[in-house]
C-alpha cells in the first residue's frame, strides 16, 4: 500500500467512524437494547449515590435569607377538575390523604388529622431536572411518622404517591400524576408530607393542599396534590410500569442526579 | 507477535525502510485512554447541550434568580412568526438567530438554546440527553481513574507531564516559537514543551477534575452525601455555570489541539497516536 492510498484509507476510515458515530446517536436512542443498556447506567448511579448518601445523609439547608423572593411554580399549575375546584372552595375541608396497600392499619387522614401530628420545618433547595433551582420553606408532617402510624408490612418496598391532577386523556392508565419512592426514601427524615410554602398554606400552583417534598430528589419526584400513598412490592403493573408519569414517558425512575 | 509480522505491521503503516527516525512516543494504555476520551467528550459535550437547552440559562448562587440569568439564549417571535434568537450576557441581547435561540430543526424554525446539530440527541429530548450523558459520564471517569492510577504508578506524569525548572524559564522563548509557528523538531520533538506540558496538565489536573466535581455537585443526592461541594462552588447554579464554562473551556483546548496538530503535522501525530510511531526526521520535515 503506498503512501497516499494508505493516507486516505486512514481519513476515510475517520470520516466513516465520526459520520456513523453522530448519525447513529439518534439512531441508538431509540434502539430497546441500547435503553436497555443505559437503564443498567441508571442502577448503577443508584447504587454509588446510595453508597456514599446512604439512607441518612440530610439535604443542606439554607436560611431564612436564601429564600427565593418568587418561587417557581411548575408542572401542574391549577389540576382544574371539578372535584379539584369543590375541595379548594371549601379549603380543603373534606380533602383526605389515605395510606393503604402493604400496611397493617390502612388509614385516611384529614388535613386537621395531618397537621396535628408534629411537624419538620426545612428551608431546602428545590432542583429541577431542567436544572434551575428555587429555595423555600416548607413545613410539613414527616411521611415516616404517616407511614409508622400505618405500619408497613414487611414485602412492601415502595410507596406510590397518587395525585389529584389529570396529565392525559381520560382513560389513560396514568390520566393522573403519580410517582414513587423507595421505601427507605419515603421514611428519610425530610421527607414531609407539605402543606405550608413560606409561612402560608400551601397555594394551589405549589400542590394544595398538600404535597411530597423529598429533598434528595429532583422536583419530578415529589408529586403534588397528593390523595393516596400505596405501599407496594413492586409496580411493573402500575400504569406503563415505570414507577411515575414522568418516568412512563422516558425519565429514570432514579432522581437523585 | 512473531517478529515477521510486527515488520510487515511496521512497513504497512510506514514506519520501516524510510531514512527517518522513528520512536515509541504513546504507549497502548495512553493511546486506548485518548480516543475513549475523545469519544467521551464529544458526546458529553453534545448530550450536555441537550440538557442545557431544557432551560438554557445560567446563574450564580444556590437559587435561580430568573429575573436576572448571567448568560441565556432566547427567542422572539414577531407578527409574522418568524423567529429572532438572542444571546443574553449579563442582561446585553446579541441577536445569535440560526444558531443561538432560535434555529433551524429538519428545515423548521424553532425555538432552542444550541442548534440541533449541536445536540445530542438532535430532537429536543431532556430525557434521553440526561441517559447519554450519565452513560457516557461514568465511562469517562473510570477511564480517567485507570489513566490517573497508571499514570503515578508508571511515572509518565512525573517524566513527561510535570514541568520542569528549565521548562519554566524558556516558557517565554517558546510562546514566541509557537507564534510564529516554529514547532520543535528533531531531537526536541522527542519530549513535550512546556507549552504542551502545561497545556497538558490543566486540562488533566485541574479542568478535568472541575467538571466532574461541579457535575455531581447538580446532583441533590450528591450534595446530601458530600455538602461540601455545593458550598465550595458558591451555590448549585453557580457549580452548573462553572461545569458550562469547563466544558467550553474544554472545546477550546480541543481546537487549539487540532489546531497544533495539523500544523505540527497531522499524519505524524495521527501515526503516534493510532500506532505509538512518531517521526522524528529532519528539521523540516511536516510528516
Amino acid at each position: 500500500m503506498g503512501e497516499s492510498s494508505r493516507r486516505r484509507f486512514v481519513a476515510r476510515s475517520l470520516a466513516a467512524a465520526s459520520t456513523l458515530m453522530l448519525g447513529g446517536c439518534y439512531d441508538l436512542s431509540e434502539k430497546t437494547w441500547f435503553t436497555d443498556a443505559l437503564g443498567s447506567v441508571e442502577r448503577l448511579t443508584r447504587r454509588a449515590q446510595h453508597l456514599f448518601a446512604g439512607p441518612h445523609a440530610l439535604a443542606p439547608e439554607y436560611s431564612k435569607a436564601d429564600i427565593a423572593p418568587v418561587f417557581r411554580a411548575n408542572g401542574t399549575l391549577d389540576p382544574g377538575t371539578p372535584d379539584y375546584a369543590a375541595h379548594a372552595a371549601s379549603h380543603f375541608e373534606h380533602w383526605r390523604v389515605t395510606v393503604t396497600g402493604l400496611v397493617e392499619k390502612p388509614l385516611s387522614l384529614s388535613m386537621a388529622e395531618l397537621k396535628a401530628l408534629p411537624s419538620r420545618t426545612q428551608i431546602t433547595r428545590h432542583d429541577c431536572v431542567e436544572g434551575w433551582s428555587c429555595i423555600g420553606e416548607w413545613k410539613g408532617t414527616p411521611l415516616a411518622l404517616v407511614l409508622a402510624a400505618a405500619t408497613p408490612k414487611p414485602n412492601a418496598r415502595y410507596a406510590m404517591f397518587y395525585c389529584a391532577d389529570p396529565m392525559t386523556a381520560e382513560g389513560d392508565p396514568d390520566h393522573y400524576y403519580y410517582e414513587s419512592l423507595a421505601l427507605a426514601e419515603a421514611v428519610h427524615p425530610q421527607t414531609i408530607l407539605a402543606y405550608e410554602l413560606n409561612g402560608q398554606s400551601l397555594p394551589v400552583a405549589y400542590g394544595a393542599p398538600v404535597r411530597l417534598r423529598a429533598e434528595r430528589q429532583l422536583g419530578y419526584k415529589q408529586p403534588k396534590y397528593v390523595r393516596q400513598i400505596d405501599l407496594v412490592e413492586d409496580f411493573s403493573h402500575i400504569a406503563r410500569g415505570k414507577g411515575g408519569y414522568w418516568e412512563d414517558l422516558g425519565y429514570t425512575w432514579y432522581g437523585g442526579i | 507477535m512473531p517478529t515477521h509480522w510486527k515488520d510487515a505491521a511496521l512497513k504497512a503503516l510506514g514506519i520501516v525502510g524510510k531514512p527517518r527516525d522513528f520512536f515509541y512516543r504513546h504507549r497502548a494504555w495512553v493511546r486506548v485512554a485518548h480516543w475513549l476520551n475523545a469519544v467521551c467528550l464529544a458526546i458529553l459535550l453534545m448530550s450536555g447541550l441537550a440538557i442545557f437547552n431544557a432551560h438554557p440559562a445560567l446563574y450564580i448562587g444556590n437559587g435561580s434568580d430568573f429575573q436576572h440569568p448571567v448568560l441565556s439564549l432566547t427567542a422572539m417571535q414577531d407578527r409574522e412568526g418568524s423567529l429572532t434568537g438572542y444571546t443574553w450576557i449579563g442582561g446585553h441581547p446579541f441577536n445569535t438567530t440560526g444558531v443561538l435561540g432560535a434555529s433551524k430543526e429538519n428545515g423548521q424554525w424553532t425555538m432552542r438554546g444550541f442548534p440541533s446539530w449541536a445536540t445530542l440527541p438532535g430532537p429536543q429530548w431532556l430525557a434521553m440527553g440526561r441517559q447519554w450523558h450519565f452513560a457516557f459520564a461514568w465511562i469517562l471517569v473510570i477511564n480517567a481513574i485507570l489513566f490517573f492510577a497508571y499514570g503515578l504508578w508508571s511515572g509518565h506524569f512525573r517524566r513527561d507531564l510535570l514541568p520542569t525548572g528549565r521548562d519554566i524559564a524558556g516558557l517565554p522563548h517558546e510562546v514566541v516559537q509557537h507564534a510564529k509557528f516554529h514547532f520543535p523538531r528533531g531531537e526536541a520533538a522527542r519530549r513535550y514543551n512546556a507549552l504542551q506540558k502545561l497545556a497538558y496538565v490543566f486540562v488533566i489536573f485541574i479542568l478535568g477534575p472541575l467538571i466532574v466535581l461541579t457535575g455531581l455537585t447538580m446532583s441533590p443526592t450528591m450534595d446530601a452525601a458530600f455538602p461540601i461541594l455545593p458550598w465550595i462552588f458558591g451555590g448549585r447554579q453557580t457549580a452548573r455555570t462553572i461545569h458550562f464554562l469547563c466544558a467550553f473551556s474544554f472545546l477550546g483546548f480541543f481546537l487549539v489541539h487540532i489546531a497544533m496538530v495539523v500544523l505540527s503535522g497531522t499524519w505524524n501525530n495521527l501515526r503516534s497516536m493510532l500506532t505509538g510511531w512518531y517521526a522524528i526526521g529532519k528539521e523540516n520535515d511536516h510528516g
